[in-house]
């Protein structure tokens, strides 16, 4: 096992595909000669050249299309976002190209694509650059999104990423990129799709994804010390949802709390919510409780910003909400 | 520094009888370029008809007036070339081979359409006879040909993408950074500007602040070319130009193409913007009206021997209605296919 950090494994992973498949190029802001914004592409300018360590100016609609317009010729683009933020210049070829070019011509054409980027309020970068984004791309049928939080499922999951037919959604943590894990050094995958069980427990279902994990974490650490044995679900893909696992667990606990970075209104997290008790109304011990973002846009400063976040503490008081502990 | 004089500067000219051999140089190829354009201009109508009984829903855009630059661009591509288009995208998929039943089957919502009844009149699509959509909001398509003409650089395929849009598409963010990114990285792609005067119901003068779209082409780094879209040989001749220069040099070419439609934006629109004697007097220079006088004056041909060509398109495009109406609607689980691989 190598113990390398989050940015490494997402490098290592499109350095292993990019070997293994020459139709896979990156292309997006800074991603060659300064070797990504967050280091992402580190060296891999130096091992595959211009021609496939693509740099662009700063036209998100532009290189998106042209990812789109690639991958119909039968390329396989990694588009880098250098944050999801600025994915909503490109929406629109998205939701409007890749999500419906497979559908809309019959099956003459598709779309194997990766967008990927880091996502969801960072520290102190205001409004405009803290927010995240799955809820909008989890909505457009047609796109597969993925959520990661550790080095093995970054890896793991980019690669099949790249190597499937879809257009998907990767979204990662700028808060995170430092983040050290143990990864095989043999190759491996991980099937889109899955959750993953980061914390086994049995008193309550703690479903979350992406920057949300290490804040559930720590709230059913804290937890513990109350007493309360959590079970923590890290979503990994956000479309398609694994709802047997959720449902699985929420049978085994019939307890429910969500703990995410994105905004209440209509989100992943109302999605889930829903099909938990579409699901499994009858193990239900209390209504779905969940820790998100305020329904605000972020503030600049620290006191503000820390207040709309969903911390530790915050994921707590919906665990004990579900357990009816106060 | 002020801004060019606006004003129509493409006025209603009368061919010379030089103009006239020139644009019409051979029986044979007028005789077929007419067909053709008669072919999509028949078509367009018979679509109309059907939309007015009812049998055509959704919207409905007409290429009628435009039909030349299609039979052009079918006859300048080679085999492998890329045909990105709008909206506006019956006439380029029946110009390109794509057969006129399962095209008509496409605007009834029809199991055997083009698109399997997915896509509708917007949304065509034909890969294998190089046309590559069909594309409904506006303008968001550049980019995407842009890719095209990419994957070619990449690949070292030697095709080139030709990508077309209406004058209303000119100000929209995704052509001016699809046409960046072309120039930056000399993509082998040719863009043409369909310039019918009208952005929907809104006159050039009111959308585009120099009326030469073609003066954009110098920023980019491109070629370009603007002219009066006359006859189908001198349209493809100009096209073949700029396809050759995309593809052995990787230059890209922005082209405006001074056309005309004469039916409304769409089959809702009435067109009452327009005045009468405007209408008329692009009629006098529609290409098919032009190769219709062509091949009686030069060629000598008969009203009698044009009618009955025009009565063997009629016939084709009433069997592709008949083809139309008789395919099945899709299947119920159709509408869960080719979603997610």
């Amino acid at each position: 096992m190598a113990n390398i950090q989050i940015r490494e494994a997402i490098r290592d992973a499109m350095r292993e595909e990019m070997r293994r498949d020459e139709r896979v190029f990156l292309m997006g802001e800074e991603v060659g000669h300064y070797n990504g914004a967050y280091k992402a592409s580190e060296g891999l300018l130096e091992e595959f050249g211009e021609r496939r360590v693509v740099d662009t100016p700063i036209v998100e609609t532009g290189f998106a299309g042209v990812g789109i317009g690639a991958a119909m010729c039968g390329l396989r683009p990694i588009i880098e976002f250098m944050t999801f933020n600025f994915s909503a210049v490109a929406f629109d070829q998205i939701l409007n190209n890749a999500s419906k070019i497979r559908h809309m011509t019959n099956g003459q054409f598709s779309v194997p694509i990766v967008f990927r980027g880091p996502n969801a309020a960072a520290h102190m970068l205001g409004s405009t650059h803290s927010q995240a984004f799955e809820a909008f791309y989890a909505h457009i049928p047609g796109l597969k999104v993925i959520a990661v939080a550790t080095a093995y499922d970054a890896k793991g999951l980019l690669k099949s990423a790249i190597r499937d037919d879809n257009p998907v959604i990767f979204l990662e943590s700028e808060l995170m990129y430092s983040k050290r894990g143990e990864v095989p050094e043999e190759e491996y995958l991980i099937e889109i799709g899955k959750a993953d069980i980061k914390r086994p427990g049995a008193d309550v279902t703690v479903v979350t994804w992406g920057q949300g994990v290490p804040v559930a974490l720590d709230a059913a650490a804290l937890a513990e010390k109350e007493g309360i044995d959590a079970e923590v679900i890290d979503l990994r893909t956000l479309r398609p949802l694994d709802d047997a696992a959720v449902i699985e667990s929420v049978k085994k606990t019939n307890r429910c709390a969500l703990v995410y970075h994105g905004w209440p209104y209509g989100g992943v997290g109302a999605e889930v919510a829903t099909r938990v008790q579409d699901l499994a109304f009858d193990w239900l011990d209390a209504p779905v409780a969940r820790a998100c973002y305020e329904d605000v846009p972020f503030a600049y400063a620290e006191n503000l910003e820390n207040l709309s976040l969903p911390s530790p503490e915050r994921a707590l008081a919906a665990i004990k909400k579900v357990c009816y502990r106060t | 520094m002020t801004k060019p004089a606006k004003g129509p500067d493409f006025p209603p000219t009368e061919l010379s009888s030089d103009d006239l051999k020139r644009h019409f140089p051979d029986k044979e190829e007028v005789l077929k370029h007419y067909r053709e354009m008669l072919r999509i201009r028949r078509f367009e109508e018979t679509a109309a008809r059907a939309y007015t009984r009812g049998k055509i829903s959704g919207f409905l855009h007409l290429y009628i007036g435009q039909e030349a630059i299609a039979v052009a661009t079918a006859e300048a591509i080679s085999p492998g070339d890329r045909v990105v288009s709008t909206y506006r995208t019956h006439g380029m998929a029946l110009a390109l081979g794509s057969p006129p039943g399962p095209c008509m089957a496409e605007l009834y919502g029809k199991k055997d359409g083009l698109v399997g009844g997915i896509g509708g009149s917007m949304h065509f699509f034909d890969r294998d006879r190089g046309m590559w959509g069909g594309y409904a909001i506006v303008g968001n398509h550049i980019p995407v040909a842009a890719g095209h003409a990419f994957a070619s650089k990449y690949t070292g395929d030697g095709k080139v993408t030709l990508c077309f849009m209406g004058d209303g598409a000119v100000g929209i963010g995704p052509v001016h950074e699809g046409m960046t990114l072309s120039g930056l990285w000399d993509l082998p792609i040719v863009f043409i500007v369909e310039n019918n005067r009208f952005s929907m119901g809104t006159p050039l003068h009111r959308t585009v602040p120099v009326e030469d779209i073609t003066a954009r082409a110098e920023g980019y780094g491109f070629a370009s070319d603007r002219f009066r879209v006359t006859s189908v040989t001198e349209t493809r001749d100009r096209l073949k130009e700029a396809i050759e220069r995309a593809r052995a040099r990787r230059q890209p070419t922005l082209i405006e193409m001074i056309t005309y439609r004469f039916r409304g934006h769409s089959m809702s629109d009435p067109a009452k913007y327009r005045q009468k004697d405007e209408v008329s007097a692009w009629r006098k220079q529609d290409p098919l009206e032009r190769a219709i006088d062509a091949l009686q004056s030069l060629y000598n041909m008969t009203e009698d021997e044009l009618e009955a060509i025009d009565e063997e398109v009629v016939s084709e495009m009433d069997a592709a209605m008949r083809f139309a109406e008789e395919s099945p609607p899709p299947d119920p689980e159709a509408r869960f296919a080719n979603i997610i691989v």
